[in-house]
């Protein structure tokens, strides 16, 4: 039985720090993050410790398959640098050398391209605050992209609750035959190839910035040798319950309406995988050689092969999984994928595949890397430049910058979901449907007696001698409708936790 | 969550044209290629201008 989706995304932005003497992406990451946390009135009064992230219940090592195979390499955990829990329930921080956001948990996936969107506000907005910190000629730069095009790549991974009774081996089936193919629409596009032995057209353009890098079909690793289907076994939740799917293939998009797809349509598939309501397998004879295929493959007609003889294109295999879909949601219903929001994703998707199917670029107002691709075609027709030329590069990465005076994401046109004032508020106020409600309200109202606090659980010091933790290892309940009344009737964390202790939350 | 439904259209302008009768093909393919033009425009102004130094140093550590 499907457990409600859900969601959240984790994104590890590229930063640049020109006009630096020594540029070191750690302090750049730090110094940004802190400087928005002083500009927002987040950071810790003087003499007081700042609310820390709690790592007691981090388990990165974990493998879904149960036991880590030989030679497998655990992620490690960074402790000592910037790490911050945002009044909207979400997670700041420095992660290897880049600046990284974790949005609060959402309850559908329109909820989670408002979360995403405020996320990029809030860089816009800690790159203002660090420019007010640095020596005049230098300034901070994040790109939400997922590649430099020297073979370094940094994710944008994506969050499923799913049920912890369905085999981890379904999980792996359907997932991987919807990964390798829904790179069609949510492919974020990028310049040339980083890996060797394919080649590219003439164009030297693919549709996924991640393909490249994916290696293996199923594994721990998140650094090197990276996995279609990851089985990072560590749920921030009732571990009897769930599991979390940990998705790290996908590409961050700018394109509110990729976003809105990509996590929509994956949230969907495992519910269909968690009811076992997948008419049939796909199965790729070699996933890694579909994926890279696939991203290759800007005709979106070429056969992929299958395990059974037969063949399949993307597209293909996107329609048999919306039908699917459709099904499912027809017979089931959409109460735990989202309810109104996942119908509105069954028609976009469908819109999407239709559009896909007759003419790509009818879509350049809602799929990246098609948005992208019209950039380049058209600057490069305008100035007769090859397709080497270094105009064309830089063209793409500059599609990713988030300073709005120089995003070319923000000037391509594209569809919104959301508004923009809704991503504004949802800079500092938490989604209401989730447990980031509790999480969020405690640090609005309560920061100066939360010590630490992580996705289940948070930490007060209330001056009674002992630390005291409340955990929430309920993704669904701590909402507006569990919690929210309390709040409004307590004057105190001593209130709130008396409050708590009495309804035995 | 009644107000969290729609999902929004593209800008107004296009809105209005569907609705109204269809221009002639031809038409509809300038008003498309004004458009880039001006977008066209506006990427000659914000791109980084000296694009070679740009991507050379655009280099990111490998992360996750």
């Amino acid at each position: 039985m499907a457990v409600p989706k859900t969601l959240g995304l984790e994104t590890e932005y590229g930063i640049v720090h020109r006009g630096a003497p020594e540029p070191n992406p750690i302090s750049a990451s730090s110094l940004l993050i802190n400087a928005y946390l002083i500009a927002t009135h987040q950071a810790p009064e003087p003499g007081r410790a700042a609310v820390g992230w709690d790592f007691t219940d981090e388990t990165p090592g974990n493998d879904a398959r149960g036991g880590a195979p030989a030679g497998s390499l655990a992620p490690e955990i960074e402790t000592h640098l910037v790490n911050a829990v945002l009044t909207n329930g979400a997670r700041y921080y420095v992660d290897h050398a880049h600046p990284e956001l974790s949005t609060p948990e959402c309850a559908d996936a329109r909820s989670v391209v408002v979360y995403d969107r405020a996320a990029e506000l809030i860089a816009a907005r800690s790159m203002e605050a660090a420019q007010m910190l640095l020596p005049p000629g230098e300034e901070i730069v994040v790109y939400k992209n997922n590649s430099d095009g020297k073979g370094n790549s940094y994710g944008c991974h994506e969050n499923y609750l799913v049920s912890r009774a369905v085999p981890f081996s379904r999980i792996v089936t359907h997932a991987t035959a919807h990964f390798v193919t829904r790179q069609i629409f949510c492919g974020a596009g990028k310049m040339g190839s980083e890996t060797s032995g394919m080649r590219l057209d003439e164009a030297g353009y693919q549709i996924s910035q991640r393909a490249d890098f994916i290696e293996e079909e199923v594994g721990l690793e998140t650094t090197l040798k990276r996995p279609i289907v990851n089985t990072r076994d560590e749920p921030h939740a009732d571990a009897a319950k769930y599991r979390r799917l940990h998705v790290i293939v996908g590409d961050a998009n700018m394109s509110q309406v990729a976003t809105f797809l990509k996590v929509g349509t994956t949230a969907l598939v495992m519910a269909m995988t968690e009811d076992d309501a997948v008419p049939r397998e796909i199965r790729f004879t070699t996933p890694v050689a579909a994926l890279r295929q696939v991203s290759r493959d800007l005709s979106l007609r070429e056969p992929l092969e299958l395990v059974d003889g037969s063949t399949i294109t993307a597209l293909g295999a996107q329609w048999e999984l919306l039908a699917a879909a459709r099904a499912y949601v027809e017979t089931r219903g959409a109460d735990l994928v989202g309810g109104d929001v996942a119908h509105q994703v069954l028609d976009r998707w469908e819109a999407v595949l239709g559009g896909l199917e007759r003419d790509p670029t009818s879509l350049a107002a809602q799929i990246d890397w098609v948005a992208k691709l019209r950039l380049l075609e058209g600057f490069r027709s305008r100035h007769g430049l090859d397709w080497e030329d270094a105009r064309l590069r830089a063209l793409d990465i500059q599609y990713h910058d988030l300073r709005p005076a120089k995003s070319l994401a923000a000037r391509a046109g594209l569809e919104t979901v959301v508004d923009e004032a809704e991503a504004e508020r949802a800079m500092t106020e938490p989604p209401p449907d989730t447990r980031a409600f509790f999480r969020g309200r405690c640090l609005q109202r309560f920061a100066a007696e939360v010590v630490a606090a992580n996705w289940d659980s948070i930490v007060f010091d209330v001056g009674e001698g002992s630390l005291r933790r409340v955990s929430m290892t309920e993704p669904t309940r701590g909402t507006v409708a569990h919690v929210g009344t309390m709040f409004d009737e307590c004057g105190s964390a001593i209130d709130l936790l008396r409050r708590l202790g009495a309804a035995g939350a | 969550m009644a107000e969290r439904e729609q999902i929004r259209k593209p800008a107004p302008a296009n809105r209005e044209q569907s609705v109204e009768e269809a221009p002639p093909a031809s038409e509809r393919g300038s008003d498309i290629k004004a458009q880039l033009d001006d977008l066209l425009d506006e990427i000659d102004e914000v791109l980084e201008t000296n694009a070679e130094d740009f991507v050379k140093s655009y280099i990111q550590k490998g992360g996750e």
